[in-house]
């Protein structure tokens, strides 16, 4: 996993959201999950190149599920954008690199 | 305008990477365009990677994760030097040698690659019911992915649309999870094989809706029932279920293909059986795209060996 990705849990997670001032997504995500594993590499590649323009994170569900029911994510990979704390995007399931950076808003 | 490659192979399922192992062992450097991720079986790594336990691969006794097996296959391609890339073909010109492959932009002046033979392993994508309530709550109760969803189903009564192997592994593999799993299947007979049938019976979980199909998805956030109506009587009936899984087949992914490639009325491409060989000389298919009858990660696989021997064989008769 690449240095500019941030692993959330339920401890840390309210944190993060809440006081970033740039875009935070949520990559919800766990080891069982094929297609999470084949956007991991393009979650590392987005948070490289955008770095101070997003911030990628990634939450375990299989750890932490009480944030995925909170959000009701019942699909993953399901990624949650986050602009000032609130949740602007939902992108449900895995998608190529241009079709997630439109997505996200990029 | 980029260097003409003895090959490319598209897909990277198990037929499109056994190419890739042979190819790149017979010193082809072959180029994969792997394709692009997505949650429907038409991606990297093709549909096993949205199954859980294969047991029917030979050479591993104990079963594999589909998964697993999927990076296994990738890194043994790696290992001889097949590069692979994350892209998706937009557009393949097929009327003059080297054959055009382009990726991104289809109407780009300039292919993005060239080559001198094509292997065409880009698989099936798993169909949908195409009810209007389906696309809209896709991740809110409506899944492709048992593997990857199932989780979020603990202690929920749901459902599984169809009567094949597919299917019935979903839902077995379903009741780790939840509560019930109702089998809606639009006849009264199984398709899935012997073994899978005898598992869904046996599970206490499984029941089944036999001549039944599903004619609405009902909900606003998520899932909360679905419609079904029997085929026979048209009797319609709610079904209280939180989540709908469907696996009621394949089409294969051939529409890059269509006016360049010969196919069957299925859409399926169509080969010079015994041989990978298509009407177009020097491009060759195999695994799922090609295969109406067997579909299964060794038939698909042991196709690629086949086109990745046919290719081999067609390079050096050029020469």
């Amino acid at each position: 996993m690449s240095e500019h990705i941030t692993n959330l849990t339920e401890a840390t997670f309210d944190e993060v959201v809440n006081s970033s001032t740039e875009t935070v997504v949520v990559d919800f995500w766990a080891e069982w999950c094929g297609p999470c594993k084949m956007i991991a590499p393009i979650l590392d590649e987005i948070a490289a190149e955008q770095v101070n323009v997003v911030k990628v994170t990634k939450l375990n569900v299989d750890e932490n599920p009480g944030i995925a029911q909170r959000f009701g994510v019942m699909s993953i990979p399901t990624l949650l954008v986050f602009k000032d704390g609130e949740v602007e995007r939902r992108i449900v399931g895995a998608k190529g690199k241009s079709q997630l950076m439109a997505e996200i808003g990029l | 305008m980029s260097d003409v490659r003895d090959l490319v192979i598209l897909g990277s399922g198990p037929a499109g990477l056994t190419a890739a192992i042979y190819t790149a062992r017979a010193s082809l450097d072959p180029l994969v365009i792997e394709g692009e991720p997505s949650s429907t079986g038409d991606q990297p790594g093709g549909q096993l990677m949205l199954t859980t336990e294969v047991e029917n691969f030979p050479g591993f006794p104990h079963g594999i994760m589909g998964p697993e097996l999927m990076m296994n296959f990738r890194q043994q391609a790696e290992r001889f030097g097949a590069v692979l890339k994350t892209e998706k073909a937009s557009k393949v010109d097929l009327s003059q040698r080297p054959f055009g492959v382009w990726v991104g932009d289809p109407d780009a002046i300039e292919p993005t690659y060239l080559a001198k033979t094509l292997i065409v392993a880009t698989g099936a994508t798993s169909l949908m019911l195409d009810l209007p309530g389906e696309q809209r709550l896709l991740g809110h109760g409506v899944s492709t992915c048992a593997t990857c969803d199932g989780f979020f189903f603990r202690d929920h009564d749901i459902a599984v649309v169809g009567g094949g192997d597919s299917a019935l592994e979903e839902a077995t593999f379903l009741t780790r999870f939840a509560r019930s799993v109702t089998i809606i299947h639009r006849r009264d007979e199984l398709r899935g094989s012997r073994i899978m049938q005898d598992r869904a019976f046996a599970n206490p979980k499984i029941s089944f809706l036999w001549n039944s199909q599903v004619v609405d998805v009902i909900g606003d956030q998520a899932v909360q029932s679905i419609e079904v109506e029997n085929v026979q009587t048209k009797a319609r009936s709610t079904l209280a279920v939180t989540g709908l899984f469907v696996a009621i087949g394949h089409r294969p992914n051939t529409d890059l293909f269509v006016g360049q490639l010969d196919m069957k009325e299925n859409g399926y491409l169509v080969t010079e059986t015994p041989s990978t060989r298509t009407n177009v000389d020097g491009v060759f298919a195999c695994g799922d795209v090609q295969d109406d009858t067997y579909r299964q990660a060794i038939t698909a696989s042991g196709s690629g060996c086949a086109a990745a021997i046919d290719a081999e064989r067609w390079l050096e008769a050029q020469e």
